[in-house]
């Protein structure tokens, strides 16, 4: 349960999809000049990345990771497809946002109506791929850690673009110089508001006298090494035989 | 210029200044800004969109006519997806270390906006050649922004550039930092890439005021 709570608060807060790795940017800027179509396209996202998340973790295990495929029997015990990830995981996207803009029309009008025009949109959203991709590289080790960790980025990115929205709607009021009206000015707001989120990073720290922001990428950096040096004691190991 | 008509120019020049990708166009911001903290980092990833936007571009525009309308997405996201592995595999075999920091940037080359809005609005209407040089224009665009970026960010963040130091030693307290300058750590945060893009945004539409919004 605690390791649920944790990564809820991580992928909210700390880890947030705009602020610290700058995803689902594009869709972000563009589609933020409303409070009412930033909750729709949050929510959408929410959705997607609760079905995509899972899904490609369960891929992940059964189908890419090295050795992932013994399942089959032993002597598939040395196959690594980890290189076919990306496309894996971007058709996986792909399909499920086309399935779930099918059925969500055929079912509910009414949040097809709210969501529809939005779900093509997400397929190319970059949030959606980077969770499934730093699920990858994080190693979320079960299927519920999975499925929280897509809700709980998609919170993240909803509560971002809900933030800048409203900001966005209130600045219309104000006189910014003419060259940073619109773009310019979202940007350096956003950079301010990621500042904002950056004192998150002590949160489950207890606040060291080290910044935990940093910890936290040196953290993830280690484990990319550990992977790294595994994968290639893996393929010496494969050269040996 | 002379293998290049006037319009082709064109294709090449506009998307480095006027209609640039990042600033005016505003694609690709997704994966750019994360990875922008040195220089290298930034220079790499810019050749790796170059090569996915100018193969990619052709692909698509030599597939254009084959294409169903209805699938073009899927379509779309398969040949950059099979490009970017490319690259992948490439950075992960000849610059391991730098295959290690761009971590995941690398693979979120496929949704890039900046590639998929391209393939949409030119690859998709236009022959390869003059498609190459979309991409390859566009792709450029992008990494300048990518690389001045960066640049301040390593400069003023670490006192480096491609991980030198100009600026001098900041413990020996050589070079500049003998005067009491010290490094803005700040820089290298990733908030700050917002703000740099923010302030080249800014300079860029005082000097052209045509590109002011409402």
């Amino acid at each position: 349960m605690i390791e649920h709570l944790e990564l809820f608060f991580k992928a909210v807060f700390i880890d947030n999809m705009v602020f610290a790795v700058f995803l689902g940017m594009c869709s972000y800027l563009a589609v933020s000049k409303k409070v009412t179509t930033a909750v729709g396209l949050g929510a959408a996202v929410i959705f997607v990345l609760a079905i995509t998340v899972p899904l490609n973790w369960l891929l992940d295990q059964y189908l890419l990771q090295p050795g992932a495929l013994v399942w089959l029997g032993p002597e598939f015990a040395d196959y690594d497809l980890g290189f076919l990830s990306f496309i894996m995981f971007i058709a996986t996207i792909a399909t499920m946002v086309q399935l779930v803009e099918i059925i969500v029309e055929k079912f509910s009008p009414s949040l097809y109506n709210s969501l529809g025009i939005f779900l093509p949109l997400i397929a190319v959203n970059c949030a959606i791929l980077g969770g499934s991709l730093f699920m990858q590289s994080r190693e979320i080790e079960s299927l519920g850690l999975a499925l929280n960790y897509g809700i709980s980025s998609g919170i993240g990115w909803f509560l971002a673009i809900l933030a800048i929205a409203a900001i966005r709607e209130k600045i219309r009021y104000s006189s910014v110089p003419p060259a940073l009206r619109g773009l310019g000015i979202t940007f350096i707001i956003t950079g301010l508001m990621g500042i904002g989120f950056l004192s998150f990073g002590g949160m489950l720290t207890g606040g060291d006298e080290e910044a935990a922001p940093v910890k936290e990428t040196e953290a993830t950096i280690e484990k990319v090494e550990k992977k790294g040096v595994k994968d290639e004691l893996a393929n010496n190991t494969k050269t040996l035989n | 210029m002379a293998i290049l008509s006037k319009k082709d120019t064109k294709l090449i020049t506009d998307p480095l200044a006027d209609n640039n990708p990042i600033t005016i166009q505003v694609l690709g911001i997704c994966s750019a800004l994360a990875i922008t903290a040195d220089l290298k980092a930034s220079l790499v990833m810019g050749i790796a969109v170059l090569f996915v936007m100018g193969v990619g571009n052709v692909v698509i525009s030599l597939l254009r006519n084959l294409i169903p309308s209805k699938i073009r997405i899927i379509v779309q996201l398969i040949v950059v997806a099979s490009l970017v592995i490319v690259v992948d595999q490439f950075l992960k075999a000849y610059a391991f270390e730098l295959s290690k920091t761009l971590s995941v940037f690398i693979g979120l080359i496929i949704t890039n906006c900046i590639i998929m809005g391209r393939f949409e609005a030119f690859a998709l209407a236009n022959g390869p050649y003059r498609s190459f040089l979309d991409g390859i224009g566009n792709a450029l665009g992008y990494a300048v922004i990518l690389i001045l970026v960066g640049f301040f960010r390593e400069l003023l963040g670490a006192g480096t550039l491609f991980g030198i130091p100009v600026l001098g030693d900041p413990i020996e307290k050589t070079g500049l930092f003998s005067t009491g300058y010290e490094n803005n750590g700040f820089m290298l945060m990733p908030p700050m890439a917002l703000i740099i893009v923010g302030l080249i945004i800014w300079v860029q539409r005082s000097r052209n005021k045509e590109l002011i919004e409402d």
